[in-house]
């Protein structure tokens, strides 16, 4: 049977029409038998009918090579006749597929050119083709452009060497803490917090403490925990001021501390006093120095009073305090109304200031407070003085334990005062006899001026009082009508009475006549009498022997003496001031070897004693100081005994 | 009935007085030790309620001002033990009942 196909259609339902036919009719023809019995013969719906005759007719078909669609009569346009050409050779070539291939000949151009391509980058993986030498050899040869002007060069860099580093920084420091919150706890740590800020809170007040600090206190500063920062500046500024002194006065500090003057050797029994420094203030000019006294405590602290000693120049009065750490400026400042006479710094609360005036009042001043204001001043109450106080000494707490003091003025009445609260109470203790030149009725006007005073260092009951006509009075706290005995001291005012911090029954005093007397209480007459050539103001026994004393006069000279050494002249006698100066006190410090004599400029200069003025007793290993010097004034009384 | 009335007063005192910011342990430097007090009061005063809440504020912004990993506890009664890194703990009491223990651990 002969089938025509036709190219690449899809198959319609006419063709498919014939194929299922023909292949029913194969089927049938062929193996009919086999299928008549169990199918039926299927017949699409559009079969042609056609009749036997019609079916059993043959009909050939022939198998030609040429191209059925070929186009059998092409014609084409010649130029060369200008007319239209029937061709005869048709193509009869029928394509039924195309596919464009990607396949290139090795040897062809392209191909070559694609192996190049592929030559270069097999290059850098080390890959080699045989070919590529023959590429390559191509490519220099483009290369090579102008041998003669063209050059190439090429250099290399030095490279460093890559190195490596790492580096672990140390991780921060840990530490374990535990604790427990408990409701408890809480309770418990606040309140011990409240009671710990009340306790700092007293302290706080408590604790200012105004006398100078050593420098090591500085850590101290630094704990209080100040809300004032100007407070903390200020004593910072008080410890560099001290350190710029220090440095200033180097050489002063240096001699005061380690100065031993080697030319005493030399000298004999004489010995010098080394000037050191010298205090003065501006303000006070005008005022002369009308008492000192050294701090127990603090002994490097004096306190200074200046007033007047003249009736007619009377102003104001001031009363310092100076350290020797600080020769430029003083400690504190105190003004008063009237002048300072006399003061007194009671022995063991070394803030409290006692100060008899001028004007009769007498005042305590306390030195932790930062107040300008006496905290007791005698102003007020009555029994004040009616003329000046010439002199307050403490005494020890009463019964109540107030703090006393009593003073001896120039009305001639012994006073007692005591701190109660906030008022000074006066309790009359004695009043000074009145000398028989006076006439019976001005006996109660006329007072007999006390000028000095002086408690027993042992048997403080006991004390000593002298006055302006030269007469020394002892008396007892306890007796208050009498005076337990007179000494005929000096022809003029008695300027200072002391008893010796030694032995029990000597004391000495000076006065306006020229004189210093050592007296033993026993006896009526002095023991010892020095003349000094002009009126002693002051003098003062040394802390360190019971028969070293230094006095002052009013020639400006300080007049050292040592029993011990030579009864009859002074050690020393040296001007200390410049001329006109008169010195009105002198002070021994408790604990260095060095004096204060304060002037009528409101000067105090420091004087260190050489050793020679400072020779201790030579005692016998194991007694103690004040045996020794009994022992001397034993070997005094034989002297006196033979001098009688 | 005095007793009574005195019993609260000391109280409400107790109270009023004990409220204050307490420093129990530490060991900041005093800068950041301030400063972390502060942030601590400010957070509890304005989360007085929610602890939680107050720690996170604290936390965040200890993180922020000083670096990661802060760790924050508030509370009225627990015990605990910490790591932490050094000069970076504050442990206080506040407003009475509350504590706060704040470190750094990373």
């Amino acid at each position: 049977m002969s089938v025509s196909h036709k190219v690449g259609t899809m198959k319609s339902k006419q063709v498919s029409s014939f194929v299922m036919q023909d292949e029913e009719e194969g089927l049938d023809t062929a193996e009919g038998e086999e299928w008549m019995q169990g199918k039926t013969l299927v017949k699409p719906p559009d079969q042609l009918d056609l009749t036997e005759a019609e079916l059993n007719e043959e009909i050939t078909r022939v198998l030609k090579a040429s191209n059925p669609n070929a186009p059998q009569n092409v014609v084409r346009y010649s130029f060369k006749e200008g007319c239209y050409k029937p061709i005869v050779f048709v193509d009869q070539m029928a394509i039924h597929f195309e596919l464009e291939g990607n396949l290139v000949h090795k040897e062809s151009d392209e191909g070559r050119r694609l192996m190049a391509k592929q030559a270069e980058v097999d290059d850098g993986g080390g890959v080699e083709r045989p070919d590529n030498v023959a590429i390559k050899a191509a490519k220099r040869e483009q290369k090579l452009t102008n041998q003669f002007n063209f050059n190439e060069r090429a250099s290399q860099t030095l490279n460093n060497t890559p190195r490596d580093i790492s580096c672990q920084t140390e991780p921060p420091p840990r530490a374990n803490f535990s604790a427990t919150a408990n409701q408890w706890e809480i309770y418990d740590f606040y309140v011990e917090e409240l009671q710990r800020r009340e306790k700092s809170k007293e302290k706080h007040e408590g604790q200012f403490l105004n006398k100078e600090e050593d420098k090591s206190k500085k850590k101290m500063i630094q704990a209080e925990t100040q809300n004032d920062d100007i407070s903390q500046l200020a004593k910072a500024v008080k410890i560099i001021e001290r350190m710029v002194n220090q440095n200033i006065f180097d050489d002063v500090a240096q001699d005061f501390m380690y100065f031993e003057d080697a030319s005493d050797e030399f000298r004999g029994e004489k010995g010098t006093l080394l000037p050191l420094w010298t205090f003065q203030y501006d303000k006070a000019k005008s005022l002369s120095v009308t008492a000192l006294c050294w701090n127990h405590k603090y002994n490097d602290l004096f306190a200074v009073g200046l007033g007047s000693h003249e009736f007619t120049q009377q102003g104001g009065g001031m009363l310092l305090f100076y350290t020797l750490k600080n020769p430029s400026y003083p400690e504190f400042i105190f003004n008063t109304a009237s002048g300072v006479m006399c003061l007194d710094i009671h022995e063991h609360l070394s803030y409290l200031v006692a100060v008899g005036l001028y004007d009769g009042c007498v005042a305590v001043y306390n030195l932790k407070k930062k107040t300008d204001q006496p905290i007791y001043n005698s102003r007020a109450s009555s029994g004040k003085h009616t003329s000046a106080v010439m002199q307050v000494k403490w005494q020890k707490d009463d019964l109540d334990s107030n703090h006393n003091f009593i003073s001896v003025s120039a009305d001639g009445r012994l006073v007692s005062w005591t701190l109660v609260k906030h008022e000074l109470v006066f309790t009359e203790i004695i009043k000074l006899p009145v000398i028989d030149t006076i006439p019976d009725d001005l006996k109660d006007v006329i007072p007999t001026v006390g000028t000095s005073l002086d408690f027993h260092k042992q048997k403080d009951y006991s004390f000593l009082v002298g006055t302006e006509h030269g007469k020394i009075h002892k008396g007892s706290k306890y007796y208050s009508s009498k005076f337990l005995e007179k000494y005929d001291a000096h022809f003029m005012n008695v300027t200072r009475v002391k008893w010796n911090p030694f032995h029990p029954d000597v004391f000495i005093s000076c006065g306006w006549d020229w004189m210093v007397k050592i007296w033993d209480q026993t006896m009526k007459s002095p023991v010892f009498t020095f003349e000094l050539k002009t009126s002693v103001t002051d003098v003062a026994w040394a802390p360190y022997s019971s028969t070293v004393f230094a006095a002052v006069t009013t020639d400006g000279k300080v007049h050292v003496f040592d029993l011990n050494i030579n009864k009859y002249e002074a050690l020393c006698q040296q001007k200390v001031v410049s001329k006109k100066t008169k010195l009105f006190n002198i002070e021994f410090n408790p604990v260095h070897p060095i004096i204060i004599v304060g002037d009528d400029r409101g000067h105090v200069t420091s004087l260190k004693l050489s050793p020679n003025l400072r020779k201790k007793p030579k005692e016998k290993k194991g007694q103690d100081l004040p045996k020794g010097p009994e022992v001397e004034i034993a070997k005094m009384e034989q002297l006196l005994s033979s001098m009688r | 009935m005095a007793e009574t009335v005195d019993g609260k007063k000391e109280d409400a005192d107790y109270k009023r007085l004990q409220s204050f910011p307490l420093i129990r342990h530490t060991d900041m430097p005093e800068e950041m030790r301030v400063e972390t007090m502060e942030l601590c009061v400010t957070a509890c005063e304005k989360f007085a309620s929610n602890n939680e809440s107050a720690a996170k504020m604290i936390k965040e912004s200890m993180d922020k001002k000083f670096g990661s990993s802060w760790h924050v506890v508030i509370g009225e009664g627990f015990g605990f033990e910490v790591s932490h890194e050094v000069k970076n703990l504050l442990y206080m009491f506040f407003g009475g009942s509350l504590a706060v223990c704040v470190w750094k651990c990373s």
